[in-house]
């Protein structure tokens, strides 16, 4: 991947997959430089055994075949910029994934077109799951929710090519101020 | 934010688009996007977008783009279907953006499907 974002993108088909009913993300950038990606959801979750299992490029849920590099790619990101990622998940309470990368350091990836990818996240899922998007860093915050536009849409789907061009659109314009310094 | 207004205005606009479509129902093409780990590392994203993209410019009531996982063709990633209501189905591999306008044109607009992006054209090369 050459993006966080892209990351993201990936990582969050899990939480829908599991049968999330919200799926909670956040991008905290600290004056130190540590960029702190939360993805929380209430999906099935999993066993403590499944866990410890999941770092692994061989564990996967899927029955097509026996890889699954979703997770093990977002650590080797992660770990190569000198950060972490942390998995904590109760079975029918839900997963949480922190993804700690240092910014300073040469090999950390950039941020990348987060605005896209939550565009495109939404329009994957459309009904359901209900997405937010919460930023921060010294510059400010900011946060967007598929729960808060869906009533000013009325019953028409947040896959419409129209509805998806306006979040990408304005979601660019609010992180940017906040996250602009490590997107590229 | 933008402001919610916006959105009251692309609501009133897709109703109508909406309304087109219903009484279309049956003729609707779909476009298949791969999007998993493989897709999204292979440039999928920038795909997809480029399709709502075109589709939202050309106003095309008839057509739905929509996500699926990994089919076991990595290599070919980003891969992509196009589903014309009584043809066959047709897979685009290793499919770029700028390819995108080219697809919607000749295939989704006037049933041509662009040959030499296929898969059928990959692998016999």
């Amino acid at each position: 991947m050459k993006e966080i974002a892209l990351h993201l993108l990936d990582i969050v088909q899990n939480s829908v997959k599991a049968g999330a009913s919200h799926v909670d993300i956040g991008f905290a950038l600290a004056s130190d430089g540590l960029l702190t990606m939360t993805v929380r959801d209430d999906g099935c979750g999993m066993s403590p055994e499944f866990v410890e299992r999941v770092r692994s490029p061989f564990v996967t849920t899927r029955t097509t075949r026996k890889v699954g590099l979703g997770i093990p790619l977002l650590m080797q990101n992660a770990m190569q910029s000198g950060g972490r990622v942390d998995i904590d998940s109760q079975v029918g309470v839900g997963t949480t994934i922190t993804a700690v990368f240092d910014t300073r350091s040469i090999d950390c990836l950039p941020l990348g077109d987060l605005a896209s990818t939550m565009a495109t996240i939404v329009m994957g899922s459309p009904d359901k799951p209900e997405f937010s998007l919460h930023c921060e860093s010294e510059a400010g915050a900011s946060d967007f929710s598929t729960e808060q536009i869906r009533p000013a849409l009325d019953g028409v789907s947040l896959a419409e090519p129209a509805v998806v061009q306006w979040i990408q659109e304005s979601l660019q314009e609010e992180i940017e101020p906040i996250l602009g310094g490590i997107m590229s | 934010m933008k402001s919610l207004a916006e959105l009251e205005a692309i609501r009133k606009a897709t109703l109508s688009r909406i309304n087109v479509r219903t009484e279309e129902k049956g003729e609707t093409t779909r476009v298949v996007i791969g999007m998993a780990t493989c897709g999204i590392a292979a440039g999928a994203r920038p795909v997809m977008l480029a399709f709502m993209d075109e589709i939202q410019k050309r106003q095309l009531a008839h057509v739905t783009v929509s996500q699926t996982g990994c089919v076991g063709m990595c290599r070919l990633e980003p891969m992509v279907d196009v589903i014309v209501p009584g043809q066959e189905k047709i897979t685009y591999v290793h499919v770029k953006p700028d390819m995108v306008p080219r697809i919607v044109a000749e295939h989704i607009v006037n049933g041509r499907p662009v040959q030499e992006y296929t898969i059928g054209a990959a692998e016999n090369a």
